[in-house]
């Protein structure tokens, strides 16, 4: 703790020169990210950059293989995993799953549910909600704790529009009436570069991080993201908040890579081929329309790659 | 008409299904069904050993099963085969192991059938006792766990980030577990030790509004399970064990049965009717 350079006032979590190996693969490595009280650090990045696996390190869920995590001394957490899976068999209701590592105050309780819009689901089975429903129900859950770091992953995922634009107001809100500080997942490029204190644009490394202002110039981000960056700031109707940046990444030919320049496994917005694979490249994306700037380019790339 | 005999039967069997309720409803829950039958199963060679060593038979038991449970985690953890086939590879082999051992023993002579299915007509007042104290201590365990224990059935990495400590808890429900198929051998048996964790817990769903009253109803409905199967292998004259398991199905046919299920949720609004 005492060597740590970047323990400063108020550092929740710091994460330096992190990694993790599984069979013989760094999944991440030579992670740099500290998150501060009251700072919202978004991590983004394409399927397999590690994202996940930088947020359980940075909780204490997995433990570095190389590089060290602190974590600041009775740090407590509210967590909205990616995935879970309960069970039918298991009788859970929304009240007792908000409970699930600790008793609320029946207050504190509601207060939740009436901030993520779903205080009439109190008693409904878990199993019963929609996608949007629950992920609304592990937020409220995670935000009544009242933890020092809120960590989200993908926390909108299967939510309306109108409900996401809500949601990631009410975690800025969050943030602003108890100071806590967030780390955050999501694919939702407009929404983070709204939202956001500080960038982390992942591949298996940090690529680039800073400020949205400054992530968004920056030529690692360009070639991640490429026009669907660079046209959220022409379009701010972003429906497509899961797969944006992932249609080339899979067309590519590795998940993880160590750099991140073109050709490898990332592709420049160059060269493209405006005619082809529309409907190929969409065909499991729930909603395909009001893409006018991003699609084609990603398109012809998916094609030029399939 | 009750015999001494019987009223013992009935204390073993019931001290018994107290206990197995909730810890069924979490290997339920924890779709650990075939990991209780592994366990269960590793007993006999428990038995085996305890035979061979002379050593105390519910310490080989509750030894052999331990070891395979922790095992298993380490097999499972180089990932070179699925879940399912690794129980299925150390519920058989330990189960054959520990009869081929037995076969090679020909100084001693066991009742194979007894291990496997269960006497409970012939439990002394010394392992009723065992039963009710080993099971309060299992259910006292269970309270203390029972945070972690939930939490991490709903997610093993929420728990682990909001300081639960899943796996300190796994662990120890593990020990619990093995705990209980040994002190459980010589009611139902080895071969029907996981029926009378999962049967109850399953029959208690539909009729559980939260996992807590689900481990209250599993318990009850364990007893009446026990008490049934007993009342009817004395009048049927059939095998104890066995008797008690078919009680637990039967209870838990009725359950799948629509109008059960209907009568019951309708039978609250309508007595707030009635004042």
């Amino acid at each position: 703790m005492l060597m740590q350079p970047q323990a400063r006032e108020g550092t929740l979590v710091s994460i330096a020169n992190g990694g993790i190996l599984r069979q013989g693969r760094w999944l991440v490595r030579g992670v740099d990210l500290t998150i501060a009280r009251g700072e919202i650090v978004t991590l983004i990045g394409p399927n397999g950059a590690g994202k996940s696996t930088t947020a359980k390190l940075a909780i204490g869920v997995l433990k570095p293989d190389e590089g060290t995590v602190v974590r600041s001394a009775g740090l407590s957490v509210g967590y909205v995993p990616q995935k879970l899976s309960i069970d039918r068999t298991m009788p859970l209701s929304v009240e007792r799953l908000m409970q699930l590592t600790g008793r609320l105050k029946a207050g504190k309780l509601m207060a939740s549910l009436e901030a993520v819009g779903i205080p009439h689901l109190l008693k409904a089975e878990v199993q019963h909600l929609s996608g949007g429903e629950f992920q609304r129900a592990l937020l409220a859950r995670a935000m009544a704790r009242d933890p020092d770091l809120l960590v989200l992953d993908e926390p909108v995922q299967g939510v309306d529009f109108a409900g996401e634009t809500a949601l990631y107001e009410l975690i800025g809100s969050i943030r602003q009436t108890t100071g806590c500080g967030i780390l955050m997942i999501s694919h939702d490029l407009h929404m983070v570069m709204a939202g956001t204190d500080t960038v982390v644009c992942l591949n298996g490394h940090v690529c680039c991080r800073g400020t949205p202002a400054v992530v968004s110039q920056s030529d690692d981000y360009r070639r991640l993201f490429g026009n669907i960056g660079r046209g959220l700031a022409v379009y701010n109707h972003n429906h497509d908040h899961t797969h944006l940046p992932d249609g080339r990444v899979q067309h590519g030919d590795g998940s993880i890579t160590d750099h991140c320049h073109p050709g490898d496994g990332h592709h420049h917005a160059e060269g493209h081929d405006h005619d082809h694979g529309h409907d190929h490249a969409h065909e499991d994306h729930a909603h395909d329309h009001d893409h006018h700037h991003a699609h084609p380019h990603r398109a012809g790339e998916a094609h030029r790659h399939a | 008409m009750l015999d001494d005999f019987f009223v013992r039967a009935l204390l073993a069997g019931i001290g018994l299904a107290l206990t197995t309720g909730p810890l069924g409803c979490l290997v339920v829950w924890r779709r650990m069904a075939y990991f209780g039958d592994t366990m269960a199963h590793s007993a006999l060679l428990g038995v085996a050993l305890s035979l061979f060593f002379e050593v105390n038979l519910l310490l080989s038991v509750f030894a052999v099963a331990v070891g395979v449970s922790l095992l298993l985690l380490l097999l499972q953890r180089r990932q070179a085969l699925s879940a399912d086939s690794l129980l299925g590879i150390l519920s058989h082999s330990t189960l054959a192991i520990g009869l081929v051992l037995v076969a090679f023993m020909t100084s001693v002579r066991i009742d194979l059938i007894a291990f496997l299915f269960g006497d409970i007509l012939a439990v002394t007042p010394a392992d009723i006792l065992l039963i009710w104290l080993g099971g309060a201590f299992v259910l006292i365990c269970l309270v203390f766990l029972w945070q972690p224990l939930i939490a991490s059935t709903v997610s093993h990495d929420l728990a682990e980030a909001e300081g639960q400590n899943p796996d300190r808890a796994r662990l120890l429900f593990m020990l619990l577990m093995a705990l209980v198929i040994a002190i459980a051998m010589k009611i139902v048996g080895i071969m029907l030790i996981t029926a009378l964790l999962i049967i109850p817990a399953a029959t208690a769903r539909r009729y559980s509004a939260s996992p807590e009253a689900m481990a209250v109803l599993s318990s009850v409905l364990g007893a009446i399970a026990v008490i049934g199967g007993l009342f009817g292998s004395l009048y049927g004259d059939t095998p104890s064990g066995p008797s008690i398991v078919v009680a637990a199905l039967v209870l838990f046919i009725l359950s799948l049965l629509p109008v059960a299920g209907k009568g019951l949720a309708s039978s609250t609004p309508m007595t707030g009717d009635r004042r």
